[in-house]
């Protein structure tokens, strides 16, 4: 598996940033159900970055049923994982979203305005509900 | 899932604790109330601008400065009474000016520095020594700042100390030493659970590999908190409007800065913003963006930037 260096001053969490790469990992196949992940001190070292940081995204990707953490073993890919079938899902989803974005792009709106309208619409910025699913 | 070696089991007690700390120099107050807690197993950024108290803080803890009034504790122990000796006995300390022997080789200062840490570890002496590429028979003032930067870091992670204090590790370093330097931090911070104290001006290096930041300013503690948990609560939000922008006052707590100019409001928040989004939207702009913010931000933010 290929983890690419987390981007450290955009201001996501790196745990978070981790999380994704694992789960995008996982969604397209990259990693499959039982595989087992790099321990930590290889995979901190290899990124450089916190170990601590890494422990903290394993953790909280084993909290999230994506993988199982094996006393002693090492981390691997829970059975239970989002696989495949939420990868379709998500494939058609990002259809949509391209679709969106031409969309926009054909407006004129510049790559850096649909971020920060996405991100702001995430925020519940522009609704009254506020974000949801966190 | 963890060999014990493995996970990093940050204990209650802090490995650095001060509280209300002064120092005063020559009619100088150098620290003015400073307040540090650096978890265990941490690798805590200690950040300040130039003349913020950073070198006395650490003069403090190592015990080569007394401190004029408030406490300091390093492993539970005073550094100025009888304890210190214990406290420079399990803490490495690498000076920003990489001070070593300059009339000897790099060999010599290995095998003399070897000889004083009955815990030193032959096995990273080994490695480093391989990693760092340092020539053995060199001698130290042939150097350049790069080697020589990367010596002063071998003879400080073979001690086999329980705490590095580094001032200033890659300054003048190019980004590729800086790079090897940072890793061989964390690779050690991994295997050792040791906790590593430095001070830095490379916010990006510091936001790659630390997970606790405190920043300083004119002696004071100004930000200290989990680097995780900052990026979680910083928020920038502008506003923009069809004519010039309302005067307002936002009360939502965590509200740091409130910047109005021509027809736009930028307000940076330290509370996840929720709060401060509510009340903005109150005043109906035409454009409404959050966006996270970097630790860079947060620094210029916190400390004053007039002299």
């Amino acid at each position: 598996m290929i983890l690419l260096k987390p981007n450290p001053s955009s201001g996501v969490p790196i745990y978070l940033q981790l999380m994704g790469q694992v789960k995008h990992a996982i969604e397209t196949g990259a990693l499959k159900p039982g595989e087992q992940l790099p321990s930590i001190r290889p995979l901190a070292e290899e990124l450089v970055i916190n170990p601590n940081t890494v422990a903290k995204a394993y953790r909280e990707l084993e909290h999230e049923g994506v993988i199982e953490l094996r006393q002693g073993a090492g981390a691997f890919v829970s059975d239970k994982a989002p696989t495949q079938q939420d990868a379709e899902r998500l494939k058609a989803a990002q259809a949509l979203v391209a679709q969106g974005i031409q969309r926009l792009r054909a407006r004129g709106i510049t790559d850096e305005e649909i971020r920060r309208l996405i991100e702001a619409e995430l925020a519940g910025v522009y609704r009254s509900g506020g974000p949801r699913g966190e | 899932m963890f060999t014990e070696a493995e996970v990093h089991v940050v204990s209650d007690r802090p490995v650095i604790e001060t509280a209300g700390l002064w120092k005063r120099y020559e009619g100088v107050e150098a620290l003015r109330g400073l307040d540090l807690q650096v978890p265990s197993g941490s690798i805590f950024g200690f950040l300040g601008r130039n003349g913020s108290g950073k070198t006395t803080t650490i003069k403090v803890l190592l015990g080569m400065a007394r401190p004029s009034r408030g406490e300091a504790r390093v492993f539970g122990c005073s550094p100025s009474g009888q304890d210190g000796v214990e406290i420079r006995r399990r803490t490495a300390f690498v000076s920003d000016e990489k001070d070593l022997y300059d009339y000897m080789a790099v060999g010599e200062i290995v095998a003399f520095t070897r000889s004083f840490y009955p815990r030193w570890r032959a096995d990273l002496e080994q490695q480093y020594l391989r990693k760092f590429e340092l020539p053995l028979d060199r001698n130290i003032k042939g150097l350049s700042r790069g080697m020589r930067t990367k010596l002063a870091m071998l003879l400080a992670l073979c001690r086999g100390a329980d705490l590095l204090m580094l001032d200033e590790p890659t300054s003048g370093l190019d980004p590729a030493m800086a790079e090897e330097v940072l890793q061989a931090l964390v690779g050690h911070v991994a295997a050792q659970e040791s906790t590593v104290f430095f001070s830095s001006h490379q916010l990006a290096e510091v936001e790659q590999i630390a997970d606790h930041v405190a920043i300083i300013d004119r002696g004071q503690t100004v930000v200290s908190d989990a680097l995780d948990d900052l990026r979680a609560r910083y928020r920038r939000i502008q506003l923009v409007f069809e004519g010039d922008a309302p005067e307002i006052r936002v009360h939502a707590p965590g509200t740091h800065r409130v910047r109005r100019q021509g027809r736009v409001i930028t307000v940076l928040s330290s509370s996840s913003g929720d709060a401060v989004i509510q009340e903005l939207r109150g005043y109906r702009p035409s454009s409404f963006d959050v966006s996270p913010v970097s630790l860079k931000d947060i620094f210029l933010e916190s400390v004053r930037t007039e002299d």
